[in-house]
């Protein structure tokens, strides 16, 4: 034995003997972990996550959280003896002065842009996936408060500088606090200590945004991955794949090496591009004064949609009450709209499972075409999300593309109603196609573009059968079906409580479960091999040399000779 | 006086007297010689060409007196700043009807836009072509400009002037390759939706401190690719398309040993 292997067998045994942190290890190395690259999603979160924890130490170190105000002088030269708030300052003495103080704020910056798209990619696949049925939906919850508290960091983290262009985002907020009914005014005067913007923000955002806020997307992302150790991971279908295994690699040394790898890699493409592009110059918006706002004035991607909810909201909608203001051209889209969007992301888990009437566990994820409604919600969703997001940027369309910002507004206020829909129906469509494809593919193989002239002349196409990992994927899903309720009456005729409540929740049902396309059951595919066969056989005896073996296919088609295990391992 | 009288049968004295006279009269005619209207340096010939070019070319929807139409504004009074602005950026003659008149090649070269803008210029007074030291950029100084430009220009330019929407297709162009000149005629004389910043408003150096301002923003970005300076909304795009594009490729390739 070695020295060094002595020495850490000597520390190792250490430490196991006061904390019997072996048991711990030998749990955690031997725990399995099934393999696919949407399983990182999350991943590149926690790791941009990480990126921000240790760039926003750096700058910590250098901001100064104070509104007063001082009389700069350094570079840039745009800004030399021009008045600003401490903040400003010292954002552009860590931009300019300390060395390597760029880099960070931009690594900073990318890396909480990262973050949130990061979020949002990882909640797609767990909901198109249905990662978050039972018994997942409380890390659904963890995982929406998780992604609410992340726009909290960005937006505080945003509005420090104290630039332009975040006071004018300030600004909004302050517009849409006070928009709340009978509320609004107090509570805008004890968010910025007085009229806005005070003296008080720039310090309470920073006491939010280093402290408040990352401490609890700490907590929450620790409660997050408890959830995925104690539920287990899940998985893609697949043979030999049930919701009471988990197929897959132990984490050590496979999943040690790719994950620990995988953090350098998104701290290495997060510092190229906070080292190549430019990212929130605040020094091109100048210090805050609140009379200026330059054109395309938008926050950062991840509020754009409240953004674009503010500007397709016609104006007229402002009352006036006995003297009082009700403001509902701010109150509909900047709390109604992100209210009803954030409300179905949390109510979703509860009523897909309440309209299935499923109790069960599930490990096993569901391709999103085997269930066509809510792939068809999911996309909906996502398409109202991008249209806002889109009239958020406006008037970068209209210059970038030579439109009207009046008409491309128009258009958005339509497609904000009939997109989603349209979205809803077409993504529908194709996913039934879809299934219907794969019951086509099971119940007749593959085409393999092999033409047959038989003797008498007829032409026939032979299909290659599918082998049983390619059937096991496409035949074992649940179609559910629309909720059985039991009748009005019961027997002796009296009227039975709680009938219109599962009436109401059938008809729910049937909107999820009426269409759809059931899997293949042995019985239609043993008919349609031996409707093949007997097809065969009876048509023609001479047939049986093309299809040597068992000929198995469906309809005038035949099957080709089974072919090896290596070639059917697609 | 004694060595001048000795020398007056010289034979250089009556070109010495000659060189004195020319002297004499050329000086007073410029100390006592009425100065042109407007157009600084232009010769009669020059309003003459400038009239047939106007003629040709402008008077269709102008008049033929410069005295405008349904379709068209008087051009008399706005100057000879004005005709340089919208001739040199090639904005006029005008292609055809739009929300505004496009920035195109210029369809006349210096000689005639200077021929143009004097006969405009004769028709009555207005702002002249600034000269060169007014819009030095090397003279003016950046911090105020670019105070100067945050207050009254950034809510249609942006804040670094890379442009920005108006209502119904018209917009407030980028500033990036609009020469100093045509930079002080635009605030001088107010093109289409633009305001006017007349020297009250602004005055010459304020004018010149914004030009200052603008030609510094040309030098990029001190923080690598500028991404078009357009805010949140493009580098919200780039980390899409780079960040996470990039990061989702790793992954496939990280998750690819599988299955």
């Amino acid at each position: 034995m070695s020295t060094t292997a002595k020495a850490a067998a000597g520390t190792a045994d250490y430490l196991d003997q006061r904390t019997g942190v072996g048991k711990a290890v030998k749990e955690f190395a031997r725990k399995v972990f099934p393999d696919h690259w949407s399983f990182l999603l999350g991943e590149i979160a926690l790791y941009s996550f990480v990126v921000l924890l240790i760039s926003g130490v750096f700058l910590t170190m250098f901001f100064v959280p104070s509104m007063a105000l001082i009389e700069y002088h350094g570079q840039p030269a745009s800004m030399d003896g021009v008045l600003m708030s401490e903040a400003f300052a010292s954002t552009l003495h860590t931009s300019f002065e300390v060395r390597g103080g760029l880099l960070m704020r931009q690594i900073h910056h990318w890396a909480a842009l990262l973050f949130m798209a990061a979020i949002v990619t990882h909640m797609m696949r767990v909901f198109f996936t249905g990662a978050f049925r039972k018994p997942r939906e409380v890390n659904w919850i963890v995982g929406i408060v998780l992604m609410i508290l992340g726009l909290a960091a960005g937006f505080s983290g945003y509005s420090l500088p104290d630039d332009v262009l975040s006071g004018n985002g300030l600004r909004i907020t302050d517009g849409v606090v006070k928009s709340i009914p009978l509320i609004g005014s107090y509570m805008s005067y004890f968010i910025f200590g007085g009229e806005f913007p005070g003296e008080d923000i720039i310090p309470r955002l920073f006491t939010v945004h280093i402290l408040l806020v990352p401490a609890l997307i700490l907590a929450l992302i620790a409660l997050h991955l408890f959830f995925v150790v104690l539920h287990k991971h899940t998985q893609y279908p697949g043979g030999g794949r049930t919701d009471k295994n988990v197929v897959g690699f132990p984490l050590f040394p496979v999943y040690v090496a790719k994950a620990g790898g995988f953090f350098f890699v998104v701290f290495g493409i997060l510092a190229l591009m906070g080292g190549t592009m430019s990212i929130n110059n605040v020094w091109n918006y100048g210090p805050y004064d609140p009379s200026p706002v330059g054109a395309g004035a938008q926050p950062d991607w991840y509020m754009l949609f409240l953004e674009g909810s503010l500007r397709l909201m016609p104006g007229q909608t402002e009352y006036v009450i006995g003297g009082y203001t009700l403001s509902l051209n701010v109150l509909i889209p900047a709390v109604v709209i992100p209210g009803l969007l954030f409300t179905f992301l949390i109510v979703y888990p509860f009523l897909e499972a309440a309209v299935t009437k499923d109790k069960r566990e599930h490990h096993v994820l569901d391709r999103p075409r085997n269930v066509p409604v809510r792939t068809g919600l999911g996309v909906a969703f996502l398409t109202a999300f991008i249209i806002l997001a889109l009239a958020g940027s406006n008037d970068l369309i209209a210059t970038h593309f030579s439109m009207s910002l009046n008409a491309i507004t128009w258009v958005f206020r339509i497609l904000f109603f009939a997109g989603p829909v349209f979205a809803f129906w077409i993504t529908k469509r194709i996913c039934l196609g879809l299934q219907r494809k794969d019951r086509e593919l099971v119940l007749h193989g593959h085409e393999t573009g092999r033409i047959v002239r038989f003797a008498h002349g007829e032409y026939i196409e032979v299909h290659r059968p599918l082998d049983e990992q390619e059937r096991w994927l496409r035949v074992n899903y649940d179609a559910h079906r629309p909720l059985e309720i039991e009748p009005a009456q019961d027997a002796r005729g009296v009227r039975r409580k709680g009938y219109k409540k599962d009436r109401r929740m059938q008809r729910l049902s049937r909107f999820f479960y009426e269409d759809r396309v059931e899997p293949v059951t042995p019985a239609e595919l043993a008919a349609a091999h031996s409707h093949g066969e007997h097809d065969t056989l009876a048509g023609a005896p001479e047939h049986q040399e093309i299809g040597s073996g068992a000929p198995v296919g469906g309809g005038r088609t035949i099957v080709s000779p089974e072919t090896g295990p290596d070639e059917q391992n697609r | 006086m004694k060595a001048l009288a000795a020398r007056r049968h010289h034979r250089f004295a009556p070109v010495v007297l000659l060189l004195l006279a020319l002297l004499v009269t050329g000086g007073v005619y410029a100390a006592l010689a009425p100065s042109p209207a407007s157009a600084d340096t232009a010769s009669t010939a020059d309003i003459e060409t400038g009239q047939k070019l106007f003629q040709a070319n402008c008077a269709t929807c102008h008049g033929p007196a410069a005295e405008g139409s349904t379709t068209a504004p008087s051009l008399i009074g706005v100057g000879a700043a004005s005709v340089d602005f919208q001739v040199s950026t090639g904005r006029m003659p005008m292609q055809m009807e739009g929300p505004q008149a496009i920035e195109k090649p210029r369809q006349f070269d210096e000689e005639q836009t200077a021929q143009l803008a004097a006969y405009v210029a004769s028709l009555g007074a207005g702002p002249a072509i600034p000269t060169d030291e007014q819009v030095d950029p090397a003279l003016g100084d950046s911090a105020n400009g670019g105070a100067l430009f945050r207050t009254n220009c950034a809510m249609c330019h942006n804040a670094v002037g890379a442009g920005g929407a108006l209502s119904e297709g018209k917009f407030a162009p980028a500033l990036w390759e609009v020469t100093p000149r045509n930079i002080y005629q635009a605030m001088q004389t107010g093109p289409q939706s633009m305001p006017v910043f007349n020297d009250a408003t602004i005055t010459p150096e304020e004018k010149r401190d914004i030009i200052t301002y603008l030609v510094e923003q040309r030098e990029g970005s001190a923080g690598g690719l500028s991404l078009g300076s357009l805010g949140p909304v493009s580098e919200g795009l780039w980390v899409w398309v780079v960040g996470l594009g990039l990061l989702i490729g790793a992954a496939v390739w990280i998750g690819a040993k599988s299955s």
